[in-house]
């Protein structure tokens, strides 16, 4: 994943007023990773469930190239003092290292993040978003990395 | 002009060859071209959908498929119901025309009455006919896959398809194959196209700015039409990507919203998506996307005779390798859809006479090529098609050339609709080699391949194809295989399809950690070795003097 990260930081940063952190998880490849998304989820959801909805992952059905899948997360929330999304974090759940990136926001931020993310192989995409009020909201999107050719 | 008395003789004459073919050829003598045109015109807009000709400037075979499995919620719906089914779903009697050119019944008796279908001569000469009945309402939209897979497109980089297209106006076109073209020479071809390429799709990989024109606003009939386009949305993947780096395509299904949202408040009457999606991808993006009325639907070689209607939205599927063109008239009146009336229009190449100006382009741009082209290389003693889900003989003629010219214990080639049919007995000339074979990236490969990644390659396939949801299928039918025999189990998940695969030449099962010499062509991979495909096949040939192609073993459940 080294080489995304310039790019990642740069675009991330490009789309305004969000700070960007890859997530510093150390899991082993394979099995591991399942124990490790389901530790990252607990301590970013601090124990709330988190509700399908309110927030949005863009990413395409079949990956063009699974090196850099560009993907595109929105929120909706006001974006005020008094309601906005704190933070947001990607997790790619078939990854050797699922955790992808965060996004943390302030009111004053636009609620979209933008970047590229590598995906090992097809999987879910997973993006939980936690709003200043603690409620936590998710959304979840198959990427299918395919060897390719074969075109009709 | 042929005339019909022409079109007898040339129709008794091939019958007297089959006796079969007698009653069907005295049939034949209904069919004239006012009969293949006649429609009873409604409203004030008049479509004409044209798509995937793959470059067929001439009339050609090409026989429809007899197996093309649906799955997930297609299971059995339209178009995936082949032959007989397919007479008994429209009422089409079998033996007849229409029977002929929608289904392999009887293909090659009919064949031999019915004759070729196609030519851009003959859809000259259609579309003269509907412009001079419907005047300014018409609409003319090229679904893509034109510029490519001949021999003079691929010699001219698409410039004898642009120069033809142009004779015909078309009023906007999208694109697949047009791709493999490369991004400087596409960039060259639409800036001086006559017509908006349209790709709501397709953007700048880096920025994701689009690439191209997403709409354009039509007058006609007094109502405002607006075409998206939608191109091939998996081009890079299919297709090598690395012939066009900085473009990015994709379903991108909210765009396609925001483009007929945006139509709509602009005014559009009339909302039609000119995609090349294919069928079951837009039957459902049509269920999903509010408010596009007409899908001119293409990628899929369907050739449906009645439009399929998805709620309000109506699919119009018209063929390929311009054996069809759809007449779509529609009463459109206060931004709404109030009826409409559509038909597929057969070109019987030998009922419908050719327009001359057409006919003398065609003929210009082949001269300096037609005694090579027309170079008979052998033989064929049976039938040899392309099209169908896991196999056609075609393919099987070019995994034996794999195998025999390449020394190769198992051989791949990739499952492409295009390509042109062959009738037992006939012919083989180095332009039906071309037929098959031409295009951009012909590298016949030669490689070491393990057993597990064979596999890994197989079910990767055919989860393109077979994957439950429509949005994440693409490219193709099944990649062909010579050399090794294979079952698969459609219905199952992806990686879990392929078992019993064998390699023929010794009946011992592919191990996963062995490895086979492997031949096969259009790798998408960039530097990729080899001669050219249709050199490959064309020294087959010529060894063999008469071909009859090794049959694929491929057993198939779950369908």
């Amino acid at each position: 994943m080294r080489h995304a990260i310039n790019r990642r930081h740069a675009l991330a940063l490009a789309t305004g007023a969000v700070v960007a952190t890859t997530l510093a998880l150390r899991a082993g490849p394979a099995h591991a990773a399942k124990n490790a998304s389901d530790e990252a989820i607990k301590a970013f959801t601090r124990g709330k469930e988190p509700v399908r909805g309110k927030v949005r992952l863009e990413l395409p059905e079949i990956a063009e190239n699974g090196n850099t899948v560009p993907m595109t997360v929105t929120v909706e929330a006001p974006m005020t003092e008094e309601s906005f999304v704190e933070e947001v974090m990607i997790l790619a759940e078939g990854n050797p290292n699922p955790g992808v990136i965060s996004f943390r926001f302030t009111p004053s931020s636009v609620a979209e993040a933008n970047t590229r993310i590598r995906l090992a192989e097809t999987q879910n995409v997973i993006a939980l978003a936690r709003m200043n009020d603690g409620s936590v909201f998710s959304d979840v999107k198959q990427v299918k990395v395919t060897i390719g050719g074969c075109g009709g | 002009m042929t005339s019909r008395r022409d079109f007898l003789q040339i129709a008794a004459a091939t019958a007297a060859l089959v006796p079969s073919g007698w009653t069907r050829a005295f049939a034949q003598q209904r069919l004239a071209q006012d009969d293949l045109l006649a429609f009873e015109p409604m409203g004030n807009v008049t479509l004409v959908h044209l798509t995937d000709i793959h470059a067929q400037l001439r009339p050609v075979l090409f026989r429809e498929p007899s197996t093309n499995l649906g799955v997930g919620e297609a299971r059995g719906q339209v178009p995936h119901i082949t032959g007989r089914a397919t007479l008994e779903m429209f009422g089409i009697p079998g033996g007849s025309p229409l029977a002929h050119a929608l289904t392999p019944e009887d293909y090659v008796a009919l064949a031999r009455s019915y004759g070729r279908m196609g030519g851009l001569d003959r859809i000259a000469t259609v579309l003269d006919a509907i412009r001079a009945e419907r005047g300014d309402k018409v609409l003319f939209l090229d679904g893509g896959d034109t510029w490519q897979n001949s021999y003079t497109s691929m010699l001219s980089k698409g410039q004898d398809m642009v120069d033809c297209m142009a004779l015909l106006k078309p009023d906007a076109m999208t694109g697949h194959w047009e791709f493999t073209l490369g991004t400087e020479r596409v960039k060259e071809i639409v800036e001086g196209l006559g017509c908006p390429f349209l790709g709501q799709n397709v953007r700048d990989a880096e920025w994701n700015e689009p690439a191209f024109e997403s709409t354009k606003m039509f007058e006609r009939g007094g109502a405002k039409v607006a075409v998206i386009g939608q191109a091939f949305p998996y081009t890079p993947i299919a297709n090598p990507r690395w012939m066009i780096p900085n473009w990015s395509f994709g379903i991108r299904e909210e765009d396609v919203q925001a483009s007929v949202d945006k139509a709509r408040k602009e005014g559009a009457d009339l909302v039609v998506l000119l995609s090349h999606n294919g069928f079951d991808v837009d039957r459902k993006l049509a269920a999903r996307v509010r408010g596009i009325d007409v899908v001119l639907t293409g990628h899929t070689h369907d050739a449906l005779p009645q439009a399929v209607k998805v709620g309000q939205t109506l699919l119009i599927a018209s063929g390929s390798h311009g054996k069809f063109l759809t007449r779509v008239d529609l009463d459109v009146r206060d931004g709404a859809v109030k009826g409409f009336r559509s038909k597929l229009i057969p070109i019987f190449s030998d009922v419908i006479a050719p327009q001359k100006a057409m006919a003398a382009k065609i003929q210009a741009i082949r001269a300096p090529h037609e005694a090579m082209l027309t170079e008979e290389l052998g033989r064929t003693e049976s039938l040899l098609y392309r099209r169908g889900n896991f196999n056609g003989t075609l393919d099987d003629m070019i995994c034996d050339a794999l195998l025999a010219e390449r020394e190769a214990e198992i051989a791949l080639s990739p499952g492409f609709r295009w390509g042109t049919t062959l009738l037992p007995g006939q012919p083989i000339t180095r332009e039906d080699v071309y037929n098959a074979t031409a295009i951009t990236y012909p590298a016949a490969y030669r490689m070491a391949m393990t057993g597990a990644r064979l596999k890994d390659v197989l079910e990767d396939v055919a989860d393109n194809l077979f994957n439950a949801d429509p949005y994440y299928q693409q490219g193709g039918d099944m990649v062909r295989v010579g050399g090794v025999s294979y079952a698969i189990d459609v219905a199952r998940p992806a990686g879990q399809r392929i078992s019993d695969l064998m390699l023929l030449r010794t009946g011992k099962p592919i191990e996963a950690g062995t490895s086979y010499t492997v031949a096969g062509w259009a790798s998408v991979n960039e530097g990729t070795e080899g001669p050219p495909i249709w050199d490959v096949v064309a020294a087959h040939i010529r060894r063999k003097g008469t071909v009859n192609p090794t049959p694929a073993q491929v057993s198939v459940r779950g369908a």
